[in-house]
């Protein structure tokens, strides 16, 4: 479980100081889909690179478990990165010069993932394992990203606008492919969008207005990636 | 404007390299063009051996480190270029899709030339403030008459505003020469996308690490070069130095060790500093991903270890090669010059501080590698 309590978080110095992140509360469960929906600006995506411990909070305390992450050393939320969590973003950020084969690697290895082929054929890439990233569609290299991402086993996934860079088939196929192994591996999705449609794929829906949790709103059904919108 | 001057002053490297040369060459070229002043006033037969002795010594020092300096300083200057047209693709993409001419771009590299006038003013002025105390230490057993130390404006034209003139049109055309590829392309290859092959994908079982590890060093080439370069320069200059501590007077000798060290430690930061800015999203990636700082360090830099020390040996063979085709050339005529040997001891000396400061330079950056900021570089 991963609870945000009291969390804020500036940005600037000086004059152009602001607050991002308000007194941030929620609590996720384990096997949850949770979506943080807002508009640009809103603060999601900064709630999210907090909650995954890719940048600390000024105040307030998150905690996963009985571990609490704002007191963690750098070596330390590396490590815990390392055994926790995955990111997909909405650029990919694959290695150019490494293939796919080896960029899903970069997470398999350290999960210690030998099976890591097997992730490469669920997101449908088996026949582009040695390919480079320079050669795949844009589509294709977020599958990569979500096999990568996916071969480390994480508890919990986190990712930014993971559809913003596609097109609606391309987009409702990555999304699909996330939701089916989140089915079958159990881990814990937390997506930041502005897309209100997506919001209702998730089983939890947080809303962000300048830096503050507007509502939190919980799907009875939730929809698949071709049921919804777009 | 793209390129301003604060990137030309980046290059203070390029800038230290350049004083150097200027420095070493001022000295000598108005040495040499004052000593031809008094040929006739030398008379005696121990004299005219001196003298001739002289004027070999400030041509060799004017060729090989002038001449080396000057070479090395085009060599980083394109490499800067080349760098930083590499990681400014996509400004540069948008500028040429927006429809400025290639040449409007490229012409604002001239202030890539700044570093060239920055070094040479300051290497000029110091060779001026040196050359009364190397004027006397050259002739201080009297043998000669009396040098008098003369300002000759050629040399200023040669060293400081040619280069400078020469640096920015160097720096332009080859910009130029870089930004000739389509706006689309420059465009595409920033995307994290467009990679390039870095040769046979994943035919064996390598654990990631490891595969980075090689395809940083295949596939960045211009990277594997520069510390190559870096490394050669390092053995070149500093046992260069010791060969001329021999050839010149003691007083050069320390001189060029000195300034043979700065450039060699400056030319393999700057390398070092170069592969760690070239791989800065691959190290934020791994980061983000819970790779640490030492592994990250290890994969991309480790494999340029064997390429530093390739460059060492090919280094020692270039200075040994030089300074005896120099000295074989250019003290023919002069007779107590024996033929120049292979310095051992400088080479082993010299071979010691080497892996002393990779090793260091390697930790240094290890350390800043860690401090990379992750959100820095995913909002770029």
């Amino acid at each position: 479980m991963i609870s945000v309590r009291e969390v804020t978080k500036f940005y600037g110095c000086g004059e152009t100081r602001f607050q991002v992140l308000k007194d941030i509360n929620l609590t996720i469960e384990e096997g949850e889909f949770v979506v943080i929906l807002g508009a640009s600006g809103s603060g999601k995506s900064t709630l999210l690179n907090v909650i995954s411990g890719l940048e600390r909070p000024d105040g307030g305390t998150i905690f996963y478990g009985e571990t609490e992450l704002s007191v963690l050393s750098d070596r330390e939320l590396t490590a815990f990165r390392r055994d926790n969590v995955g990111f997909i973003f909405q650029q990919y950020y694959l290695l150019p010069n490494l293939s796919v084969d080896k960029n899903v690697r970069m997470g398999a290895d350290l999960a210690h993932n030998k099976d890591y082929r097997a992730m490469v054929e669920a997101v449908g890439l088996g026949e582009k394992l040695h390919k480079f990233p320079g050669e795949l569609s844009g589509g294709e290299q977020q599958r990569v990203s979500v096999a990568r991402a996916l071969a480390k086993r994480p508890r919990v996934l986190f990712l930014d606008e993971p559809t913003g860079a596609l097109d609606e088939q391309t987009g409702r196929q990555v999304l699909s492919y996330i939701c089916t192994l989140q089915k079958e591996l159990g881990f814990t999705i937390v997506m930041v969008t502005h897309n209100l449609n997506i919001a209702e794929m998730a089983g939890t829906v947080i809303r962000m207005n300048s830096g503050r949790i507007a509502g939190i709103q919980t799907n009875e059904t939730q929809k698949t990636a071709y049921e919804i919108g777009w | 404007m793209l390129v301003g001057i604060k990137d030309g002053i980046k290059l203070f490297g390029i800038s230290v390299m350049a004083g150097c040369a200027v420095l070493i060459c001022t000295m000598f070229v108005n040495f040499y063009l004052d000593i031809l002043l008094i040929e006739e006033l030398v008379t005696s037969d121990a004299a005219r051996v001196f003298y001739q002795a002289q004027v070999s010594t400030a041509r060799v020092v004017c060729l090989v480190s002038g001449g080396c300096l000057l070479i090395t300083s085009a060599v980083m200057l394109c490499f800067y270029i080349k760098h930083y047209i590499d990681i400014h693709k996509k400004e540069l993409g948008i500028l040429k899709a927006l429809g400025y001419a290639r040449l409007r771009i490229a012409g604002h590299f001239w202030v890539f030339g700044v570093s060239i006038f920055t070094g040479a003013v300051l290497g000029f002025c110091g060779a001026f403030v040196l050359m009364p105390l190397f004027y006397e230490l050259q002739n201080k057993d009297g043998i000669l008459p009396e040098i008098s130390l003369r300002f000759h404006p050629v040399i200023l034209l040669w060293f400081v505003l040619l280069p400078t003139a020469v640096f920015s049109g160097l720096a332009v055309l080859y910009a130029c020469f870089r930004l000739r590829k389509p706006a689309l392309q420059l465009l595409r290859e920033n995307l994290c996308g467009a990679g390039k092959a870095g040769g046979k994908a994943g035919e064996k079982d390598i654990p990631f690490l490891e595969e980075l590890r090689r395809s940083t060093v295949g596939t960045k080439k211009t990277l594997a070069f520069f510390i190559l370069f870096s490394a050669f320069c390092f053995s070149a200059m500093t046992q260069m130095s010791f060969g001329m501590k021999e050839l010149a007077s003691e007083m050069m000798g320390v001189m060029m060790l000195v300034i043979g060290l700065t450039l060699a430690f400056m030319t393999l930061f700057l390398a070092v500093s170069a592969v760690v800015g070239g791989n800065t999203k691959t190290i934020a990636m791994m980061q983000v991903f819970g790779y640490s700082g030492l592994e990250c360090c290890r994969s991309l830099l480790d494999g340029y270890r064997p390429l530093a020390y390739v460059g060492f040996a090919l280094g020692t063979l270039y200075q040994y090669g030089l300074l005896r085709v120099m000295v074989d050339v250019v003290f023919r005529e002069v007779e107590g010059v024996s033929v120049y040997a292979f310095d051992f001891f400088a080479m082993l000396v010299s071979l010691a501080v080497f892996a002393v400061a990779y090793e260091a330079a390697m930790l240094f950056f290890g350390r800043r590698i860690g401090r990379i900021s992750v959100k820095e570089i995913m909002l770029e």
